[in-house]
């Protein structure tokens, strides 16, 4: 039986051999690299091990989002630079995207003007290499901006300087009963939807389900604010003198002009590609769609909404998802400016002090594979969840 | 065309091996020195440098190296090729110095390199001297009414490259005054430059010979001073490869031959006269007397050539840090025997 299986004459056999031939072949050139490189690493004297994520950091990062300093270990050193890297991609894809729309539409607008000025500025800032805008935002636009005794103030809560964007800190109390209310409403919402959707299709009632899902989404966590003890209060920045010349802003919450910069650049640079998928989209989609749209008194926005866009919308996910990998990949570049990101803390000073540029370059490479392919997993649900559903 | 793409992919890949399977020898602890062999071989010697530091490490228009830690190079070079000016420069980041260094790529490195325990004993490499003593400072615009460190106030930023041991430094220092600060580092000395001269930070703060040299790029040097106090220890150094004693102690005597020869006064222009020298450890200097280079399978001349060549390291020190004003005054850098730190053994 298995002989038979296994004949040469059975095509699925056949086409098995070469394809475990290569798996194989594969497998032997990585461990031959694997092991010569450990042989040579045994030669020089360097040691291989994941030890060192448990020593002291013993350095000071500008900006993180949780609790560090150079008391905590490399681990953590490494899971800080993750998450600037998380926060800049996810501000980057925000801002990208919103751009990207707006200037794809304004591309194929009848005013003149409007799609003049789009057209210019996709191929300018698509044109010019990311690290060179990076450079441009960071380096020209801090020396426009003014030291901290001569701030931009914005109602005096909050100030723009050369040092960063200080901002009022937020301070709740009884922050987790506000959240369990947002969380509530955009529950409620959904099901105010799904039930609405229910009643258009069964009995062709429309319900305008935005004016009651935007009335939840206030009252619901305003309720909750007034009756149910949650408050809060404002840490305003203020001015602080550190010397006859030197000023500071104490308190509040400083966001360093480093991820402005870095958030700027790439999605100024992002947005230009999502435009021209975006443009790509909508004249992707039939002349006929929209005359026949038009002919049954739909009018222009409603158009663009409910017939253009859920089509175009095909078009534009597959290519858009790449943007979005370039952009996370591309935040690499902040070490050029000075953003704690994980190549510049985790790949570099980290690297530097321990020596461990193996282990640290895989675990650096490892980690932008897994950010890379949870974007993708998350974009081709949402891709295959706007593809067409043959009722 | 297909065809012949797939031919230059089916080369890469070979020639990948072959340069996988060519590192395999590391001639561990035999007598005979793999890198001078090869050295030789190659004409040329394969030397790490900074990407431009004045005084240490700096190119000029046309490409031409010089430095304090160009010199170290160029005493090698004359050592064993009998030519200083055989040497193939690599500049290098803080970031890949050491393993350029470990993978081969170069066999020295004169990149103002701090020599630290963990360093030497850790990741392979072997610091063979100490060629400038050296020390972590701060820089503060003159206007500041900053006068000492002990003017710093909770919140100060501080700009400093990434990688090298300031970024460590600054931390215990800050930490011991107990000064919550703002850390700012770039990957690169231009960057930092640049951000501190444009007001993002308060202070910069590297190695002093650093500050003094990266001072002159400002776009007004005279609105920025040094700060009098040094807040650790910054002995730079050549590094090489661990594994190869010979080659180690090749560029360990290339150097200590230059402070030494400065110790006995002799120099580039007097050495070859010196011949006849009356004192014999001026003439085991200039190699007429003695067997002194037989110990690393060199001629007797390798130190002479040297001297010839490359100067003592007072001139080498006069002409790159003196006379380019980054530090007229040699402070620790100066000969034991006029009050400085600079020592080494006898060559004998």
């Amino acid at each position: 039986m298995i002989f038979k299986k296994f004949n040469i004459e059975n095509k699925k056999a056949r086409d098995l051999i070469p394809q475990a031939i290569t798996v194989l072949a594969l497998i032997s050139v990585i461990i031959y690299f694997a092991t010569n490189a450990q042989i040579n690493m045994g030669n020089r004297g360097i040691s291989f091990g994941f030890g060192f994520l448990n020593q002291e950091a013993s350095f000071d990062i500008t900006f993180s989002m949780i609790e560090y300093d150079g008391s905590h270990s490399y681990g953590r050193a490494f899971l800080v630079g993750l998450l600037n890297t998380i926060l800049v991609s996810v501000i980057g894809i925000f801002f990208a995207t919103i751009l990207g729309v707006i200037v794809g539409i304004s591309r194929l607008s009848d005013n003149y003007l409007i799609a003049k000025v789009a057209e210019w500025y996709v191929e300018i800032f698509r044109n010019i290499p990311l690290i060179l805008q990076i450079f441009f935002w960071y380096f020209a636009a801090l020396r426009a901006l003014p030291l901290p005794e001569n701030g931009i103030s914005f109602y005096d809560i909050s100030f723009l300087t050369i040092k960063g964007w200080y901002v009022p800190k937020f301070i709740w109390t009884n922050f987790n009963i506000f959240l369990l209310s947002v969380i509530s409403a955009f529950i409620a919402i959904y099901f105010i939807n799904s039930y609405a959707t229910k009643q258009r299709e069964q009995f062709g009632k429309q319900i305008p389900t935005s004016i009651i899902s935007f009335a939840t989404l206030i009252l619901i966590p305003l309720i909750t604010f007034f009756f149910l003890g949650v408050s809060l209060t404002f840490e305003y920045p203020v001015l602080k003198q550190l010397s006859p010349t030197v000023f500071t802003y104490a308190g509040g919450v400083s966001i360093i002009p480093e991820l402005i910069a870095l958030a700027l650049a790439l999605s100024m640079y992002t947005a230009t590609f999502i435009a021209e998928n975006v443009r790509a989209g909508i004249l992707g989609v039939g002349k006929g769609q929209k005359e026949a749209a038009a002919s049954i008194g739909l009018n222009k926005n409603q158009i663009l909404k409910l017939v253009v866009m859920p089509q175009a919308l095909r078009i534009i996910i597959p290519p858009t998802t790449n943007q979005y990998l370039n952009l996370t990949k591309n935040s690499s570049l902040a070490a050029a400016i000075a953003y704690p990101d994980i190549v510049l803390v985790f790949a570099g000073t980290a690297l530097m002090q321990t020596g461990r540029a193996i282990e640290i370059i895989s675990i650096t490479m490892l980690t932008y594979l897994t950010l890379s392919i949870s974007i993708s997993i998350f974009m081709n649900w949402y891709n295959k969840k706007m593809a067409i559903k043959e009722k | 065309m297909i065809k012949s793409i797939k031919t230059w992919i089916l080369i890469g890949f070979a020639s990948l091996l072959l340069v996988a399977c060519g590192q395999g020898g590391g001639g561990a602890g035999s007598k005979k020195s793999k890198t001078l062999e090869n050295t030789k071989k190659a004409g040329f010697v394969k030397c790490g440098v900074s990407q431009g530091l004045p005084g240490f490490s700096n190119a000029d228009e046309s490409g031409n190296w010089s430095g304090i830690d160009v010199d170290v190079c160029r005493a090698v070079a004359a050592a064993v090729l009998g030519d200083a000016d055989k040497v193939k420069y690599t500049p290098l980041s803080a970031k890949e110095r050491f393993t350029a260094l470990t993978s081969g790529e170069i066999d020295v490195l004169a990149r103002n390199t701090t020599w630290t325990l963990s360093r030497d004993a850790d990741i392979g490499l072997t610091f063979v001297g100490v060629n400038f003593y050296d020390g972590q400072g701060f820089m503060v615009r003159k206007n500041s009414g900053i006068n000492s460190v002990n003017d710093f106030k909770n919140g100060i930023s501080a700009c400093t490259n990434t990688g090298t041991t300031t970024e460590l430094n600054m931390r215990d220092f800050f930490n011991s005054k107990n000064i919550s600060y703002e850390p700012i580092a770039f990957e690169k000395a231009d960057e930092v430059v640049a951000a501190y001269d444009a007001g993002r930070c308060d202070t910069y703060t590297t190695d002093k010979s650093g500050l003094a040299a990266q001072r002159t790029k400002m776009s007004n040097p005279d609105e920025h001073k040094v700060l009098p106090e040094t807040i650790s220890k910054e002995p730079l150094g050549p590094v090489v490869r661990q594994g190869d004693a010979v080659w180690e102690d090749i560029v360990r005597w290339s150097l200590n031959t230059m402070i030494e020869a400065e110790e006995y006064g002799v120099n580039s222009s007097n050495a070859s006269s010196l011949k006849d020298s009356e004192n014999p450890a001026i003439k085991r200097l200039v190699g007429s007397e003695g067997e002194l280079g037989a110990a690393f399978g060199l001629d007797n001349d390798w130190s002479l050539r040297i001297i010839e060549q490359v100067g003592n390291y007072g001139e080498s020190y006069k002409k790159h840090i003196a006379d380019t004003g980054i530090l007229p005054n040699r402070g620790p850098n100066q000969l034991w025997t006029k009050g400085g730190i600079l020592y080494v053994p006898p060559a004998r």
